[in-house]
């Protein structure tokens, strides 16, 4: 079984070295680093446009993207077996990170999500916490028997949910679910009996409504509404969505052109340079720029995915998996809200918003991934 | 052998769940892809007529009305722009906290914004303030108040004021004409504002013009035939004498004789266009078109001329007047005393009643009635003017002795002062009728000949006597030029007859008399002073106005000046 794994892998083990032998020495995987940079440069094309082609806006992304890239770079080099043993401690320190968030964070717009680090400056815990759930439940299940059995599943579920609570406390709703999210991809992963899963979305189902009405705050439970009928409030929570519906679907198949989409640059669609740029990026360039943004998009999870497949150990294998359809979600809910398909969330649209401490940590997972493929030969 | 086992189980779900990740992956991949088609091409229509809504806008452009000018070009009605300042109260009440800025500003204080704003509260569009000069605008603008803002409208403006408004008119706040040439003329005078379509950005501002749907053309340009200082003229002299007299109201008309264009029509009271704040309606009205009058003794000359062109007399023809009244039906028709046996010259020079009432006795009965008909009484005038009367000739199957007398001393019918402006253009102009203009003429229309030249040019030399010594109205005589014409005294008719003391004075003459260039009536409504003769009220007004308007026009003295100067013993009679 084992060999014809290994002789499964062959061909890529080869190809790595001759093919992109600078990439594999440098721990880089070729074809997803170029696809990240694409999806980098692409993105600061729109967002050149959606900032009201603010240099200084651009300056800034860009420094941010080399921040991301570089994480990336180093993250890439440290083998996955490293990560393995470091996971608990990074995941203890996050959690009491995200504890002191909530004791002495710094708060803006209305969310205390920060903390003022002397001479750094402010960091969000959440951010670390992104990698670090996955990373957790994966380590956990690293030599465990899959499937899971109850206990672990119940264990599993408690250290992904205290972190995720605690950065809903914030409140920051987006980046609970995500986290959460991505735990759960993992224990699915590992084998979750589908009875359970099949017991846990009844009980979702069921919680959902009483969540709605007791478990959320009014503006959380206003998104809702609003998704479920945006028309309602045109002028008030539900401008935002139908002017995004409105920039996307003016586009039409080629586009008004790079520069030129007017609902974007005339101001009438808010957080165009942020949370909605997906819209201006469908207004500008049309349905021909979002395939292709989705289609870079679609082809690095694809290439993700491979790559966790034919990771050597469990752990890696979950947690490449883990990172790779994070990344999707985020892609698929910022593409589903400002599109009109979901409520609205603020969720950013993956190395193509602007700002953000998320565009580093989405890199570092890469940079994590890329490990995970290079540092397979020298685990076998 | 059981833990590999195990791995081999974990192993194959892990693949298994992998490929339900990718299958999961691909379904949501398919169903954005498939949201992108769906916003993109289904719905494109839609949403693109969605968002041009959010940003195209149709702007108007401003134009503005054509000018109104005398006949030399001076200006009488002008727009100028001005700035109307307009709020969305919807964005105003939204940024309530920025209304203190507007505190203490002298156009428009925070206090006054928030009184008009608030009863508007989901509109989208108020007028704050019309009609702002530029800089006042500014004021408003400066002070950065949201949803405050400004657009180019034009103001009509008219420079002569008092002096020609019944003539010209004005516009309402909509730059529409509501009186006068404002309103007759409305078509040609028009803006027609064009339409462009523009980009607007979420606050309003306009960011692009598009194209412009229909160009914007100014109104055209309307040239009176009036002269504005014969108009000024005028327009002081009725005022001096209505005053004088403590008279009600007031017209005068001056016409060039040989073209039929008016010069000049003044009357009062009269208002400023440029400030209708409290006026009386009664100021409005343009008497010298309006209002009727019968016209007495002024359409003696007519009677005269009705004889002559029958062939009937010759001017040193003599009638006897005497014992100074007639008998005539039940009615007894008086002189203002026995003149004895006179010729038909002594009877316009005297203004016998008795006279003209034996020359219409003795013609056929339909042949004055005919004849004023054809001098233009009891029709309009034919000028474009809003509210002309057609004033009253009646046309009798039979007439009785009493209504042929009373015709030919003017009573009976009602006449406007234009229309006895124009009835004197036929005596002035050799007996040819000139269709009035309030318009220049450029090319002289061909006139309608109503007498023959002789008979006009005998009449005229006959009312040369009237403004003699021995005349009615020797104060309406003129340095320098011999003029002719003749006055009149009415009874004012009030609903309870013919009023023994209210009277119109009237004076219509021509000048010079032996080539008349001018034609004027002055028409005294109701003097309550001391003197109410035509030729005690309206004759000396003649005579100024005239002094003057030859002097403007350029017309050659062929008399030396001071030759009648000194004759002011108060002349006139009926």
């Amino acid at each position: 079984m084992q060999t014809r794994e290994y002789l499964n892998q062959l061909p890529s083990h080869q190809r790595g070295p001759t093919s992109a032998d600078l990439a594999w020495r440098l721990h880089l995987d070729g074809p997803l680093l170029a696809a990240l940079l694409m999806i980098a440069a692409f993105g600061l094309f729109v967002l050149y446009s959606a900032g009201g082609e603010n240099s200084d806006l651009l300056v800034r992304q860009c420094i941010r993207l080399t921040a991301g890239f570089g994480a990336m770079f180093l993250l890439a080099q440290i083998p996955p077996r490293t990560y393995r043993f470091w996971t608990p401690v990074i995941f203890a320190g996050g959690l009491v990170m995200l504890v002191l968030v909530l004791v002495v964070g710094t708060e803006a717009k209305g969310a205390q999500r920060w903390l003022a680090l002397p001479g750094i400056g402010r960091f969000q815990p959440s951010e670390v916490m992104k990698l670090a759930v996955p990373a957790l439940v994966a380590w956990y299940f690293r030599e465990r028997a899959l499937p899971p059995r109850l206990r672990d599943v119940a264990l599993v579920l408690l250290l992904v949910f205290v972190p995720a609570l605690l950065i809903g406390k914030q409140p920051d709703l987006g980046t609970a679910i995500l986290i959460a999210t991505s735990g759960l991809i993992v224990l699915f992963m590992a084998g979750l009996r589908w009875r359970i899963i099949g017991i846990a979305v009844l009980l979702v189902s069921i919680a959902a409504p009483a969540m709605y009405f007791y478990g959320l705050h009014d503006y959380q439970r206003k998104r809702v509404d609003t998704f479920l009928n945006p028309e309602a409030d045109p002028l008030g929570t539900g401008w935002n969505i139908i002017q995004s519906k409105t920039a996307i679907g003016s586009g039409g198949l080629d586009g008004k052109g790079w520069l030129n989409g007017t609902q974007s640059r005339l101001d009438f669609l808010p957080e165009s340079s942020t949370d909605f740029i997906f819209a201006v990026l469908a207004e500008e360039l049309g349905l021909l720029g979002i395939v292709l943004l989705l289609g870079i998009y679609l082809f690095i999870v694809g290439r993700g995915l491979w790559i966790s497949l034919q990771a050597r150990d469990v752990f890696s294998r979950l947690l490449g998996a883990s990172l790779t359809l994070t990344f999707f979600i985020y892609v698929f809910v910022n593409v589903g809200m400002v599109s009109g398909l979901l409520p609205v969330v603020g969720v950013p649209l993956p190395l193509v918003s602007y700002g953000g401490t998320s565009i580093v940590t989405l890199l570092a997972g890469f940079g994590i991934l890329m490990s995970i493929h290079t540092h397979k030969r020298l685990l076998g | 052998m059981k833990k590999p086992v195990k791995k081999k189980v974990g192993n194959t779900s892990l693949r298994f769940r992998f490929r339900f990740l990718v299958g999961f992956w691909l379904v949501c991949a398919c169903l954005l892809v498939f949201r992108a088609v769906d916003l993109h091409v289904m719905q494109h229509d839609f949403l693109a007529r969605q968002g041009d809504m959010r940003n195209l806008r149709i702007e108007p452009l401003a134009a503005h009305r054509g000018v109104i000018t005398d006949r030399d070009g001076r200006p009488l009605a002008v727009s100028t722009p001005v700035t109307t300042l307009w709020a969305n109260p919807r964005e105003v009440i939204e940024n309530r906290e920025q209304w203190s800025l507007l505190a203490g500003n002298d156009v428009l204080d925070s206090a006054e914004l928030a009184r008009r704003v608030m009863p508007y509260s989901e509109r989208e569009f108020i007028y704050l303030v019309r009609h702002l000069a530029p800089e006042q605008a500014r004021k408003v603008l400066d002070a950065g108040v949201p949803g405050i803002y400004s657009l180019t409208e034009y103001r009509r403006y008219y420079p002569a004021g008092e002096v020609a408004g019944h003539i010209v008119g004005f516009t309402n706040i909509d730059d529409v004409g509501q009186e006068g040439i404002e309103l007759s003329m409305e078509q040609t005078l028009r803006a027609h504002p064009g339409k462009k379509k523009v980009v607007r950005d979420l606050l309003g501002r306009v960011i692009q013009d598009i194209e412009i749907l229909e160009p914007a053309h100014s109104g055209n340009d309307v040239r009176l035939s009036i002269d504005l200082r014969i108009q000024y003229l005028a327009y002081r002299e009725l005022l001096t004498a209505v005053n004088r007299h403590k008279a009600r109201g007031g017209s005068v008309v001056i016409l060039d004789s040989r073209t039929g264009e008016i010069l000049a029509m003044v009357n009062q009271p009269a208002y400023n266009p440029n400030n209708r704040a409290g006026l009386a309606p009664a100021s409005l009205r343009n008497r010298a078109v309006t209002d009727v009058f019968e016209p007495g003794s002024t359409v003696k000359p007519l009677t005269v001329a009705a004889a002559l062109e029958a062939n009937m007399v010759t001017p040193r023809t003599s009638v006897d007047t005497r014992p100074g009244s007639i008998r005539v039906g039940s009615k007894t028709i008086r002189d203002h005393r026995n003149y004895g046996v006179i010729d038909i010259t002594t009877v316009l020079t005297k203004s016998s009643n008795v006279g003209t009432t034996k020359l219409a006795l003795s013609m056929d009965e339909h042949m004055l009635p005919a004849l004023f008909e054809q001098f233009g009484f009891g029709h309009s005038t034919g000028i474009v003017f809003p509210g002309e009367s057609d004033g009253m000739l009646p046309l009798r199957a039979q007439w009785r002795d009493i209504e042929r007398a009373a015709l030919s001393y003017g009573y009976g019918l009602s006449v406007t002062a234009l229309q006895l402006a124009q009835a004197y253009q036929v005596l002035a102009n050799d007996g040819v009728r000139m269709p009035l203009s309030m318009t220049r003429v450029s090319q002289p229309a061909v006139g309608e000949r109503v007498l023959r030249a002789d008979t006009a040019r005998a009449i005229v030399s006959m009312l040369e006597t009237v403004v003699s010594t021995e005349g009615t109205a020797r104060r309406a005589r003129v340095n320098g030029f011999d003029v002719a014409g003749k006055t009149g005294t009415v009874h004012k008719l009030t609903e309870n007859g013919y009023a023994d003391d209210r009277y119109t004075g009237l004076f219509a003459g021509v000048a010079p008399a032996d080539d008349p260039q001018l034609v004027a009536v002055v028409v005294i409504d109701d003097p309550r002073g001391e003197a109410y003769y035509g030729g005690e009220v309206a004759a000396p007004v003649f005579s100024r106005i005239v002094t003057g308007a030859l002097r403007a026009m350029h017309v050659q003295p062929e008399k030396t000046p001071g030759r009648f100067a000194g004759g002011d013993s108060p002349g006139g009679r009926t």
